[in-house]
């Protein structure tokens, strides 16, 4: 009989191990429908990986990619951590990236130091005003955080196309549903001339680090997991939940706002109502394959971002749908979630007899 | 104004209630079915789009139709069975597991679909489920023409909220499915097996769920369409509380979702384009997150809802 027994420490290199375990089965457990659509498998994924990392550009195609991922799935990992379900990161991302071009597109007149930080707290506040409104619901009346944010989802991506078709339209985009191009002034810098890679990257990772920092070295980050750990006993230790759970709310939806700015004013220069490709629900997967550490956010991004553009390339190049990323992308959560209990528990093998 | 009134009046609008409500009836008893065994299905998006493509393709490869509906609900129970053995037995969260079954079911569907059709222009069409248009029907006044535009899909429908229902309140199987998703330890006092009766609940769900994705492919339309389900399983989820867990306020909690849905669409054509169509468009996902707000202080979940039972193990 095998029984599962609790562990009191996990080691590190196990988590990290199991991550990127779950990886590597996600891409096994693809070869599946991959020979069975009749494609060749091992051509595929070598295109894969010519995709994501053959190259120095394809490898900035990568991290460019992997930009907006870091900010989802930290706004993932940092609501995750105090059990607060926000599913609803795609559609704080396009708050954000309707205040970049709100505030970013003409409206304010500053020159660049003063506006490109006035775009991105625009773009935090737009996101975490978003996610306020259902943590309120959770908190005053009970209401499932998970359903309202998934609901709100739809209701943000039709707000977007209202205002594309109607006030915020760029009358000089040919009758096209776009935005007018966020000002120069606006705009985040290019980190190598030549390259999509700009500098949303570095404030990513400055990001990660900086919740790092706040989850493991403060007073409000030990609220926010003990909130997580247990809310109730939290309470009764007199700890402020319902501030610790506003606070929660304020950086998820924060992240998830400034990954729309960052595609904004870093990549796409205007807004469209097909800019993120489901980049909030990747997110989740990225801060589960972290297993919700805000450091361990940077690379598993990394790798989300890496089967996307490899997918993409591999697409062209033998006509593979490129449907078969989001298999991979689904196939790692399941696949590190199942591991998750490696970390856990100890599996141990026990004679019958002996139970 | 009087305009807007006379949409009720519409056999037509009536009609177009029980066309939209009848995937919701399907998803609601679904999502219900797993939640009253304790288990919050989380899958339900992307199994409705797996049950639409996959139930769309077995009558386009040939099948008929009614064998089209069984492979959807096969499919939706296999999805059902992967979902219950990561979240029963294993005991992993329920909410990011449900999350990875749509990412890979909705997944699955469509790299299937390119696989199967790489490049068509327009989608492949079957023949769909045809209106009933039964004899006795056609001469009721105003009642006639409003169920002569269904088919029988819908019927299945109403037929599944009187079985559930009587099965999930007049039946032993009923009584121990509640009691699994109240309290588990009393049904393994009783010598019954809590996983195997929520891994049966959230399969038979599934099922369920999976059905209403194969009634937009073979009844409401004949063909598959990319981002056709489009956050009608959320929407269900929020119903299920709204109906309180109970199979026959799933049933008027998805007739008044559909009387608002065709309703929006109706009056978008009235306002003439003075108002945004996006207003109006929002206006059922509002609804939902409303409903959901309102009832959920006295909602009466399932005590053991989203709690993993282990045995010997409090």
């Amino acid at each position: 009989m095998i029984r599962f027994v609790p562990r009191e420490r996990t080691p590190v290199w196990l988590t990290l191990a199991v991550s990127v375990g779950a990886g590597l089965v996600a891409l096994l457990l693809t070869a599946i429908p991959l020979a069975l659509s009749g494609a060749p498998v091992l051509q595929s994924f070598l295109f894969m990986v010519q995709g994501a990392a053959g190259s120095g550009f394809a490898f900035a195609e990568t991290l460019t990619r992997a930009t907006p991922l870091i900010f989802t799935g930290l706004a993932a990992a940092v609501a995750f951590r105090a059990k607060l379900w926000n599913i609803g990161a795609e559609g704080q991302l396009y708050a954000g990236a309707l205040a970049t071009v709100a505030l970013g597109a003409g409206l304010l007149d500053l020159p660049s130091y003063l506006l490109v930080p006035t775009v991105l707290v625009g773009a935090a506040l737009a996101g975490a005003a978003l996610l306020l409104v259902p943590v309120f619901f959770k908190m005053r009346f009970g209401a499932d955080e998970v359903v309202v944010t998934l609901l709100l989802n739809f209701v943000v991506l039709l707000f977007v196309q209202m205002m594309l078709e109607g006030p915020m339209k760029d009358e000089m985009a040919l009758g096209w549903p776009q935005s007018a191009p966020v000002l120069d002034e606006a705009t985040l810098p290019k980190l190598v001339p030549g390259l999509r890679l700009h500098w949303g990257l570095v404030l990513a990772v400055a990001c990660a680090i900086g919740l790092h920092v706040l989850i493991t070295r403060t007073v409000w980050g030990f609220r926010i997991r003990a909130v997580g750990e247990n809310a109730r006993a939290a309470r009764y230790a007199g700890l402020p939940v319902s501030k610790a759970m506003a606070l929660v709310g304020l950086l998820s939806g924060g992240l998830a706002g400034l990954a729309g700015a960052s595609e904004v004013a870093g990549l796409k220069g205007y807004l469209t109502a097909d800019l993120s490709p489901g980049f909030g629900y990747a997110g989740i997967v990225v801060a589960t394959l972290a297993n919700l550490s805000p450091l361990g956010v940077v690379p598993a991004a990394v790798f989300i971002a890496a089967v996307f553009v490899g997918a993409d390339s591999m697409s062209r190049a033998i006509g593979v749908s490129n449907y078969l990323a989001d298999l991979v992308v689904a196939l790692s959560l399941l696949s590190v979630l199942v591991g998750g209990l490696l970390t856990r528990f100890r599996i141990v093998l026990v004679r019958r007899e002996a139970a | 104004m009087w305009a807007a009134l006379e949409i009720l009046t519409q056999a037509n609008f009536w009609a177009a209630t029980l066309r939209i409500a009848t995937p919701l009836i399907f998803g609601v008893l679904g999502a219900l079915l797993c939640e009253r065994a304790g288990v919050l299905n989380l899958g339900i998006e992307g199994i409705f789009v797996a049950g639409a493509m996959s139930g769309w393709l077995a009558v386009y490869l040939g099948l008929p139709l009614w064998g089209g509906v069984l492979v959807a609900a096969l499919v939706g129970a296999l999805f059902g069975l992967l979902h219950g053995v990561l979240t029963v037995p294993l005991g992993l969260s329920q909410h990011v597991t449900g999350i990875g079954v749509t990412l890979l079911a909705t997944s699955i569907a469509y790299f299937g679909y390119r696989v199967a059709f790489p490049n068509v222009a327009t989608p492949p069409r079957i023949e769909a489920f045809p209106p009933l248009d039964l004899p006795i029907l056609r001469d009721v006044p105003f009642l006639g023409p409003i169920l002569g535009q269904q088919t029988a899909f819908t019927v299945l429908a109403f037929a599944c909220v009187i079985v559930l229902a009587l099965v999930l309140a007049r039946t032993p199987l009923g009584l121990a499915l509640r009691a699994v998703g109240d309290n588990p330890e009393a049904v393994e006092a009783q010598g019954l097996s809590v996983v195997g009766l929520r891994l049966g609940a959230v399969m038979a769900g599934s099922a369920l769920m999976a059905l209403g994705g194969a009634f937009l492919t073979l009844s409401a339309f004949n063909a598959f369409y990319f981002g056709m389900i489009n956050g009608r399983g959320w929407v269900c989820i929020a119903l299920t509380v709204f109906a309180s867990w109970r199979p026959g306020k799933a049933l008027l909690g998805a007739l008044l979702f559909g009387a608002l849905d065709a309703y929006q669409l109706r009056l978008q054509t009235i306002t003439g384009g003075a108002v945004p169509s996006q207003i109006f468009l929002m206006l059922p996902y509002l609804f939902s997150i409303a409903a959901l707000v309102l009832v959920a202080r006295r909602a009466d979940y399932p005590r053991a809802l989203m709690k993993p039972y282990f045995k010997g193990q409090r």
